[in-house]
């Protein structure tokens, strides 16, 4: 599977983000907490990972998902 | 054997619907457990609910939807020949709901029965009552959901009182020359069967992500297959009346049907999650508002507890 580099990850996320919880892309940024910063729900970060996957062909399971709770979690999750 | 020919097709020709009276805001249950009406609004999409008092059961929901749906069709008790009660919460298992509903009725000596699919029994028993017109095991059958939920739920879980409700939808289904019931496409995922289950026997839980993840990633596929082997295109459809579930969950499955043009069934807002009874409920519903004009094609989906699932295409009486 091709590697995406931190970047694509970041801009991907950005636009998944941005249409799914209506979170201005230029507002997701590494250190940014989804719950506390970004406002995103539980049922929005299924979304958001169903979405991901979908883009970056890496699956996060519900039960890994709980733990990833700033956007660099989520490009550290794809990267790895 | 020499077997006479059988019904061409089959046809809702009747809807009726119960709520119990007893209104339960969001604020209600914010005095009892650590919620909000903004939370309960953004996550689940209802405002208030239909919460039974001590004299509705399912028998007796089921009893009122049942004689609406009748009197809606135009046929006597005595015209039915089959009635069958799509329930996940008849407490008393013994007798089933529906023939105890049937002698209630007035209807005399049909075959009744109860299934039980959870959330999809609805279309499940739809199903099944245009199979047995299609097949001659009947000609005039009385189908209906019936759910007393509150009887399940654990009033001090926030994660689940605030979703579930009570109340009873009922179609009434006769022979036609003319289909007006697509076929029935129904399964089941029993690997993930702890996904929704009685914890302890006695209190509703489930994996609100997971659920949401699978209702929301792999039942679309289910919706589009009713609609091709109805042969209706998306763009056909007049409106979706998905089980009432979460309207986070309607909504996301209704972006992907391809059928801007069709109204999405909303009823959760004022009717909570009433799990079988949720999708008759919201036809009697809207047809009493007006929305569903005579011959309009409307795609109905169940999903839930099993985890099962079940959709078909109808048309409008």
């Amino acid at each position: 599977m091709a590697q995406h580099t931190e970047q694509e990850i970041l801009d991907g996320l950005g636009e998944i983000i941005d249409e799914i919880a209506g979170v201005p892309a230029a507002e997701v940024t590494p250190e940014k907490s989804f719950v506390d910063d970004l406002d995103i729900d539980s049922l929005s970060m299924v979304e958001i990972a169903v979405a991901a996957q979908d883009k970056f062909g890496v699956e996060i399971p519900d039960d890994q998902l709980k733990d990833l709770k700033t956007v660099q979690d989520v490009v550290n999750f794809i990267q790895k | 054997m020499n077997i006479a020919p059988s019904a061409a097709g089959a046809r809702i020709v009747g809807l009726g619907e119960y709520q119990p009276s007893n209104v339960v805001t969001n604020d209600d249950l914010a005095k009892r457990v650590d919620t909000s009406d903004e939370w309960i609004q953004s996550r689940v999409g209802i405002k208030e609910r239909r919460i039974a008092g001590p004299d509705d059961t399912v028998v007796s929901m089921a009893v009122a939807a049942g004689g609406k749906a009748l009197a809606d069709s135009g046929l006597a008790p005595e015209d039915i020949d089959l009635v069958i009660v799509a329930t996940c919460t008849l407490t008393e298992q013994i007798p089933n709901a529906a023939a105890r509903v049937a002698a209630q009725l007035g209807v005399s000596a049909p075959g009744a029965f109860d299934v039980n699919a959870a959330c999809a029994g609805f279309s499940y028993a739809l199903g099944l009552a245009n199979d047995a017109i299609r097949a001659g095991s009947s000609r005039n059958a009385l189908v209906i959901g019936s759910e007393k939920l509150s009887e399940v739920i654990d009033w001090d879980d926030r994660s689940t009182c605030v979703i579930f409700a009570d109340g009873a939808g009922a179609a009434v289904v006769s022979a036609a020359e003319t289909p007006g019931i697509g076929p029935v496409v129904w399964g089941s995922s029993g690997e993930r069967a702890q996904k929704i289950h009685l914890r302890e026997g006695k209190y509703l839980y489930q994996e609100g992500q997971a659920v949401f993840r699978w209702a929301t990633t792999e039942l679309n596929a289910v919706a589009e297959e009713a609609l091709r082997r109805a042969g209706v295109a998306p763009t056909d459809l007049h409106a979706f009346v998905p089980h009432q579930a979460n309207l986070r969950i309607i909504e996301s499955i209704a972006r992907k049907l391809g059928a801007p043009q069709a109204i999405i069934a909303r009823d959760i807002v004022t009717a909570g999650n009433t799990s079988s009874a949720s999708i008759p409920l919201a036809l009697a519903r809207m047809a009493g508002r007006g929305e569903l004009p005579s011959g309009s094609l409307v795609l109905v989906m169940g999903f839930g507890a099993g985890l099962s699932y079940s959709a078909q295409v109808l048309e409008i009486p």
